[in-house]
């Protein structure tokens, strides 16, 4: 059999993180991401997913990108160059937001964290960080605002899990009942100062925290030490994806893109066009907001153990009536889920029993199913 | 990683076991390995003719699909009952439990083109 390539473009080195050598000490299979050397799993990474929804799991995040946006324009730059309403996020907290082309199509999803009157940090996709910020530092100019790629600088590591609260409290007096959901602070963890964010992508409590590249080994220690009788676990890029699958979050390559509007892919909450003034791509997702859906975004639920990928076709009695974006075998289901594209019509058909994906030449029988396929306080893992 | 002394190896990560006319056959720890939690595995019915060199199945984990390729000719005489419930037997023992194959060889009782351990280890060196 052939095993999956995983090694880089011939001459190109992929950049390291500040955990490079905590993943190889822990025997991590490492792949290159988006031009990054990163974890795959450490050992087994239903292990791992299973960690974050019962207990916790430790992430290398350190490919992200961070841009800073700071001056007095650099809440308007924001609202003019993102869907968001930036201007009205109150300091200390965060909104998922979107960058989107002049046509409506998709260049990032972003979470922007506002750290002052005039100072927000936007994190954007690790394959996606030089448009962001190309793009933004256009957007901005003419505005009193300073667009800085502060990539470098930063680290960032996620604790994500049920038990994530209470293994940070034992590293950090902040009061950790006080920070919400979406909410960004400076804190100290581990006597080392950090942003300290309560954002995830996993579908579970926990946090991110950015930190500086020199302090990453002794934060990783500092909560892998503290952890370590709660259960907490080491966690890679397989992990993070079927958790984030399963909590119907999308990702950006799969289910966002240049040719998809957030009304495609049902985020059309994310576009403020409510907010004063001008923003790139306003008459277009204006025109989207008004039109008949071209396209919907659907869970599905597979009924036989082979899994739809990534481009398999959505088949209603046959016919070639959608497309899967992500796919995987569910941990906590215990069946292979899906995201897909399909046509409007799909939805409204009254038997689901006739919908199947084409798995590598065979049609296997699947059910649309509500996303997310798992909600945290509702849905026991198994 | 792996390599047990007694088998015989494939350039494509199968490992095969000889007893008479009897070959046993699964993939290697440096396959499981690479691949990560075995979800499903798709190998062909008692009865049916494989050929060396030919895909004759696929072993599907969480991130990907790999093609078997049979390492010998022969005629398959039993798939492993226990693979489609467990297929994470692969990853578990995957010399033992996570077999895969029997396949009663035709033509030659030695098959060409096998590897030894050794050079079955060089060859995964040369890959990293």
């Amino acid at each position: 059999m052939t095993t999956p390539d995983t090694a880089s473009p011939r001459g190109t080195q992929p950049r390291e993180t500040p955990l490079r050598s905590v993943h190889e000490s822990l025997g991590a299979t490492m792949t290159e991401f988006a031009g990054w050397l990163m974890p795959v799993r450490y050992r087994s990474e239903t292990a791992e997913h299973q960690a974050v929804r019962t207990a916790a799991g430790l992430f290398d995040l350190s490919h992200m990108g961070e841009i800073a946006v700071r001056g007095p324009g650099a809440a308007a730059a924001l609202d003019y160059a993102l869907v968001g309403h930036l201007s009205a996020v109150p300091v200390g907290r965060a909104r998922y937001t979107m960058i989107c082309a002049a046509d409506g199509g998709i260049l990032d999803d972003l979470i922007v964290y506002r750290l002052g009157a005039e100072e927000f940090l936007v994190v954007a996709n690790a394959a996606n960080t030089a448009v962001v910020h190309q793009a933004l530092a256009e957007r901005a100019a003419g505005q009193d605002a300073r667009v800085t790629d502060e990539t470098d600088g930063y680290a960032l590591i996620a604790i994500q899990g049920p038990a994530a609260a209470g293994i940070l409290a034992q590293l950090s007096p902040a009061d950790l009942g006080a920070l919400k959901y979406y909410a960004g602070q400076r804190a100290a963890v581990a006597g080392r100062e950090v942003l300290l964010a309560r954002t995830g992508y996993t579908g579970e409590d926990g946090f991110e925290l950015f930190t500086r590249p020199a302090d990453a080994e002794p934060l990783w220690t500092a909560l892998s030490d503290a952890g370590s009788g709660a259960g907490l676990r080491p966690a890679g890029l397989a992990a993070r994806d079927t958790l984030r699958l399963e909590a119907g979050m999308p990702l950006y390559g799969n289910e966002l893109g240049p040719d998809i509007t957030p009304f495609d892919a049902g985020l059309g909450r994310v576009v403020k066009l409510g907010k004063p003034g001008d923003f790139v791509g306003r008459a277009a997702l204006e025109a989207a907001a008004q039109a008949p859906p071209r396209r919907v975004l659907v869970g599905l639920r597979s009924e036989t153990r082979r899994v739809p990928r990534h481009g398999y076709p959505v088949l209603w009695d046959g016919q070639h009536r959608g497309v899967v974006t992500s796919g995987a075998p569910s941990p906590t289901l215990g069946v292979p889920i899906a995201m897909a594209y399909v046509d409007p019509g799909v939805t409204g058909e009254p038997d689901g029993s006739r919908l199947a994906v084409d798995v590598r030449g065979r049609a296997e029988p699947a059910r649309l199913t509500p996303l997310p396929f798992y909600h945290r306080n509702q849905d026991q893992p198994h | 990683m792996t390599v047990p002394e007694n088998l015989q190896y494939t350039a494509e990560h199968e490992w095969v076991s000889i007893d008479g006319a009897v070959a046993s056959v699964g993939i290697t720890d440096y396959a499981q390995q690479a691949l990560g939690d075995v979800v499903y595995v798709q190998v062909p019915a008692a009865g049916s003719t494989v050929s060396a060199g030919e895909p004759c199945g696929e072993v599907e984990s969480t991130k990907s699909v790999s093609d078997i390729y049979s390492p010998v000719d022969g005629e398959v005489v039993e798939a492993n009952p226990e693979i489609e419930d467990d297929p994470g037997l692969v990853n578990t023992d995957p010399y033992g439990a996570g077999w895969l194959l029997r396949i009663r060889l035709t033509g030659d009782t030695e098959p060409a083109g096998l590897l030894s351990a050794e050079e079955y280890t060089a060859l995964t060196k040369e890959a990293e």
